[in-house]
């Protein structure tokens, strides 16, 4: 709290953010310890949780106030202006100190307090479990064991304790191999495929330089290869462009050569590094945020970011990987250079695409635990929980739920969550509230005994999974659904307006089919269980009737009177109402759409704001 | 001229038909007057394939050896590929096929020749008729009058023969102000909002060329919409250098000394071969599937198709800003008053009117504001994206407007009665089609081709309810508001359905499409159960009571 010296400023303007003629809502500001808010005169509240600043920014005076703008990291932007230039700088001071937290132990996690009592506490760590996710892939078997090696983190920090590798790859190989591989991270498994026996492996890149090599890592991959009974060859994917592998050759560092690892087919496919993904994102950011953009700008901007290209490269390797288990049952081992970024990205997505169960609401919680979590993403640097090294921030998870979001576009049936159940997950990386995605790896977790100081977030969102079901989800629709095949043509892929545009309300569709179907959907089930009843009921009246008078006889006998007959108690009973959660057309109104701010100049005041919500008008003034 | 003539080889075997997504079959191609059938005779697999000449757009021939391979491009914009054996039978066909699918007289079309297998219930030629819509006007305001000035089509040549126009204002007065604007489009009624009585019309441009004519007339009629006191607007879709140089050919614009209550608006719409080339260009990038993702996006950019859409919606949601939150009447026109105008004018009400969102209402409007407003269907749907060489007058006009509906539709999913299909069906009937609607380019040349008499009505067939049930948004529930559109380029998209139909497989869509479907049909099924069964106990309870 020594941050806050200004608690509340009252007449605040909270601009539009595309409006070219500076239409705002007035209303007051709140800083409390862990939220910014700003409730405007029609009491609407927009609550900014500080961790979720990515940046503040204080522009010059204007002849209204202050402008403050600032920008989360679920790419919210508000542009406020602060009547009075000292209130604006107390507060911005106050965010500057509040969203740059220099200890683990300030973030929210730590006191946020969902009244759970402990017994629920630790339930909620536990479930999800990776030991019983590994026995549901088929591990440990014949080839694959559940290796100590690392089970007080020395031979790699950044891994988890249990490790699965083969069989025959004994300790001393395993060891050698990890001294070989950058930061330690020698091939392990992460998705074993069943019924083809193949395996998806990972590691970080090799330290061969121009010329070393590693016995024990020859091994190590020879293992890899011969633990897969359908097929010897193994693929060996990098996962960087071939220009930044061979640079990284003078450091000490680089990739396989083929002719010292036997049956190998070693591949490049150029996933662009971190900071290229970072510069990209900010190029997207950019030209959304312009005001007043036309089409072409648009195009052309999201050309150059080059967002849509890293994308597809992402996904083009997973398919690729996909192809190498699916059609020729061999085993793929892929790495990046720490095999934390690209690695986490493709071997997910490509375990996602081979394996339905990562579809489930339940599976794609585990396959985030197990290759994101567990295996080492740098959480914390990557989404700047604490003030540390900008360069270290990249979307590179952000990346993955949009790849993930691109799928689901194109297999409307495969998956049994929504949108909003990925954009909640992006929410919560960035928000500090729950222990998941504190830190950089397991160990520095466990130091900080998240599991006993903080909650975890999956048993939130599995109680409210009512809100993330797709209504269209039916994984046996098709049996081309068990594997997915995306097509990966250049125009399948689209600009993820929700994502990134979530907070602009005026850019969505007024009226969202998915919650519709999601409302009726629930409403259903409500319904047959109403007709179960109502039938129960029938059944047993009609029994004492019948053995009374036999009324339903008569009843069936003539129909038409019955209506006339209804009791006034009897109403047609609303049902449950299809409409709540129906994106409802705020914003909906010509000053929002900027036709022409021409126009607008000289028209009266904007009259009225205009929701629609399933259809059924409503004009609000 | 008989088809016989162009038809030399009339029947080949052994032809292999190749689509995108789809096995390779086997068949024989047979060439009538009007279609070209390829059948399989594959047993477990019989299918044909019926193409109107009319559809198609250009055509390819190659040859290695003695197989011949021609490529059609058709104007819905599929493309299929037939592998002919032999060079003679493969050029027989080519040429038969050229010559049948660029057939120059109307009154050979095959919508003279084509005779309905199905029952007509409603004569779809006399379905909207200018008096009904007169009924409907008259009945909320009795300032307008319906005028027969132009029944034997002699005062505006493009203009249906009965127009609506202010009542104070006598034909006599008409003839003169059709004298001051281009092609005689007098100002006429559009669209009249119930809601605050305001007004849109449309017309040409006036002709004021360099000396800056003036018409006291054109003065008087226009101003005869608007209230005392009250202004308007004149929305020009063209840019104001455009309007400045139209005066050197005796165009123009209204000049503010001479409509003091009138705020001009310039709002650039582009025009024929702009948007024709536009077309194509986006319909080449839909088409190449080895595009990267820069290419791709620069291409797309490069067509400037969204562009287009995005300029077009605006003018219209500005018009209909105008009217419903001005309150001010507005007058709409280009040069012409053919093209931009119509787009305007009819998607303004789109979004102004809940009456034009339902299937008649659209049918009703596409009626009104295309086809008796004069847009010239026959010379701006005689080639599609893959014409090329001498471009005369082909323009994709009404398929932007469709897509400016399918944008508006996908923004207020439950807004439409109608869906995607609809608007579809609606590109493809304009382009090529069995029945007489889209044919000629004005009211005017139907009646001498005698189109409803001597061929059949869209409307005749859509409106069955066999055909019906296809085109019907299972979301739609009526609202009676004014929908505002975002135009913002993040909303916009490209329209998948028909750019993107042929090239790439839509099964996963389409059983999800109908996964949706069924969930509402389920739930409407259940609601009517529930009510029943409460209904069923209620009535056993006070008959227990009694």
């Amino acid at each position: 709290m020594e941050h806050i010296r200004t608690t509340k400023v009252e007449q605040v303007k909270l601009l539009d953010r595309f409006s070219t003629s500076n239409k705002s809502l007035t209303g007051t500001l709140y800083l409390t310890a862990t939220h910014l808010l700003f409730i405007d005169s029609s009491q609407r509240e927009t609550w900014i949780l500080h961790h979720h600043i990515a940046a503040v920014e204080k522009l010059p005076l204007t002849t209204s106030g202050c402008p403050l703008v600032i920008q989360c990291k679920n790419f919210r932007i508000v542009h406020f202006v602060v009547p009075r230039e000292r209130d604006c700088h107390d507060i911005y001071n106050s965010l500057l100190q509040l969203s740059r937290t220099a200890k683990y132990e300030e973030l929210y996690a730590f006191s946020y307090n969902p009244k759970q009592n402990e017994a629920e506490q630790v339930k909620g760590w536990q479930l999800i479990d990776l030991a019983e996710e590994y026995k549901r892939m088929g591990v440990p078997n014949a080839n694959w064991q559940l290796s100590d090696a690392n089970r007080d983190y020395k031979i790699c920090e950044t891994y988890p304790r249990e490790l699965y590798v083969p069989r025959t790859a004994s300790k001393p190989i395993i060891v050698g191999s990890s001294k070989f591989r950058s930061k330690g991270r020698f091939p392990v498994l992460s998705y074993y495929h069943k019924n083809k026996e193949a395996a998806i492996c990972r590691c970080s890149q090799p330290l061969s330089g121009f010329s070393a090599r590693c016995l024990e890592d020859e091994h190590m991959l020879q293992a890899i290869s011969k633990a897969n009974p359908l097929n010897r060859y193994m693929y060996v994917m990098d996962t960087r462009p071939k220009l930044n592998a061979m640079a990284n050759r003078a450091a000490g560092k680089g990739y396989e050569n083929e002719d010292n690892y036997s049956n190998i087919r070693f591949q490049f496919v150029g996933i662009e590094n971190i900071h290229v993904m970072r510069s990209s994102l900010q190029k997207l950011l950019e030209v959304c945020g312009t005001k007043g953009l036309s089409v072409n700008d648009f195009l052309s901007g999201l050309e150059n970011s080059g967002w849509l290209r890293h994308i597809k490269a992402v996904l083009d390797a997973a398919v690729f990987l996909v192809k190498a288990i699916a059609v020729e049952s061999a085993s793929v081992l892929v790495h990046c250079s720490d095999g934390w970024d690209r690695t986490s990205q493709v071997c997910s997505l490509g375990a996602l695409l081979l394996d339905s169960y990562y579809r489930t609401i339940k599976g794609f919680m585990v396959l985030i635990e197990k290759d994101w979590i567990s295996f080492g993403h740098k959480f914390s640097d990557r989404c700047g929980q604490l003030d540390g090294d900008p360069k270290e921030i990249s979307p590179v998870f952000t990346q993955f739920l949009e790849s993930v979001w691109n799928l689901t576009e194109q297999f409307p049936q495969a998956f049994e969550y929504n949108e909003a159940f990925l954009l909640q997950i992006h929410e919560h990386v960035h928000s500090c509230q729950f222990g998941n995605f504190l830190g950089n790896c397991q160990k520095e977790r466990e130091e900080l005994k998240l599991k006993e100081k903080t909650y975890s977030l999956w048993p939130f969102l599995l109680n409210e999974q009512k809100k993330y079901r797709n209504p269209l989800y039916n994984p046996d629709s098709s049996p081309e659904l068990t594997l997915l095949e995306p097509n990966t043509v250049s125009f399948n892929f689209k600009f993820w307006r929700n994502m990134y545009h979530q907070f602009d309300r005026s850019m969505h569709p007024r009226q969202s089919v998915l919650n519709l179907i999601m409302n009726m959907n629930e409403q259903n089930k409500q319904l047959e269980e109403d007709i179960k009843e109502l039938e129960a009921k029938i059944k047993q009246r009609s029994g004492q009737s019948d053995a009374v008078l036999g009324k339903e006889h008569q009843q069936s006998a003539h129909p038409a009177p019955m209506a006339v007959k209804t009791p006034p108690s009897f109403k047609e009973q609303p049902l449950i109402p299809v409409n709540d959660a129906v994106r409802t057309i705020e914003g909906s109104n010509t000053a929002d759409n900027r036709y022409s701010e021409f126009v607008a100049e000289f028209s009266k005041a904007e009259p009225a704001v205009v929701s629609l919500e399933y259809g059924v008008a409503r004009m609000t003034c | 001229m008989e088809f016989a003539e162009l038809i030399k080889t009339p029947r080949a075997d052994n032809v292999v038909l190749h689509r995108p997504f789809y096995l390779a079959v086997e068949g024989t191609l047979c060439l009538t007057g009007h279609h070209l059938i390829f059948s399989s005779r594959r047993q477990d697999n019989a299918e044909e394939l019926w193409l109107l000449h009319s559809n198609i757009d250009s055509i390819e021939k190659r040859f290695v050896g003695s197989l011949g391979t021609i490529i059609i491009k058709c104007k819905d914009l599929r493309i299929i590929q037939l592998d002919i054996p032999g060079m003679e039978e493969c050029l027989n066909i080519a040429s038969s096929i050229e010559a049948l699918s660029t057939l120059d007289s109307v009154t050979l079309m095959y919508p003279f020749f084509y005779r309905p297998m199905f029952e007509i219930v409603e004569d779809g030629w006399r379905s909207f008729l200018p008096d009904q819509e007169f009924e409907l006007l008259s009945s909320v305001t009795d300032e307008w009058r319906l005028s027969c000035i132009n029944k034997e089509f002699s005062v505006c040549p493009s203009y249906p023969p009965v127009v609506i126009v202010p009542k104070s204002i006598d034909d006599e007065a008409l003839r003169k102000v059709a004298m001051f604007r281009h092609g005689s489009r007098f100002p006429v009624l559009s669209y009249y909002h119930k809601k605050n009585g305001m007004v849109m019309m449309r017309s040409s441009q006036p002709l004021t060329g360099t000396n800056g004519r003036r018409c006291k007339e054109d003065e008087k009629l226009i101003n005869a919409t608007l209230r005392p006191g009250k202004r308007g607007y004149i929305i020009d879709t063209r840019s104001l250098s455009v309007a400045q140089q139209a005066r050197a050919k005796g165009g123009g614009f209204e000049q503010e000394v001479h409509y003091p209550q009138w705020r001009r608006i310039h709002k650039c719409i582009e025009r024929f071969n702009i948007l024709q080339e536009s077309l194509i260009k986006l319909v080449e990038a839909c088409n190449d599937q080895s595009h990267n993702m820069d290419r791709w996006l620069s291409k797309l950019e490069a067509s400037n198709w969204l562009t287009h859409i995005k300029e077009i919606l605006t003018a219209a949601c500005l018009a209909a800003q105008c009217i419903d939150r001005e309150g001010a009447s507005v007058l709409v026109h280009g040069t012409e008053g053919t093209d931009s105008t119509l787009q305007v004018t009819s998607l303004a009400q789109i979004i102004l009117d809940p009456r034009c969102r339902t299937i008649r209402g659209f049918e009703s409007l596409v009626v009104r504001e295309w086809l008796q407003a004069g847009h010239p269907f026959q010379q701006r749907c005689a080639q599609s994206a893959y014409s090329n060489g001498k471009q005369k007058w082909e323009a994709p006009v009404f398929l932007l407007f469709l897509d400016c509906v399918w944008q508006i539709l996908r923004q207020f999913p439950c807004s439409f009665e109608f869906n995607e299909q609809f608007l579809i069906m609606l590109f493809e009937h304009a382009y090529a089609s069995q029945f007489g609607t889209f044919l000629g380019n004005n009211e005017n040349e139907r009646s001498k081709l005698k189109l409803p008499q001597k061929t059949m009505s869209l409307w005749s067939w859509v409106n069955r309810s066999e055909e019906l049930r296809k085109f019907q948004n299972p979301l739609f529930e009526a609202n009676s508001l004014v929908i505002w559109p975002s135009v913002a380029p993040q909303s916009l998209q490209l329209w998948e359905g028909v750019f993107l139909r042929w090239n790439r497989p839509s099964k996963f869509l389409d059983e999800a499409h109908e996964e949706m479907i069924n969930i509402i049909k389920y739930n409407k099924e259940l609601q009517a159960k529930v009510n029943a069964l409460r209904r069923q106990l209620a009535e056993m309870e006070t008959d227990d009571k009694m």
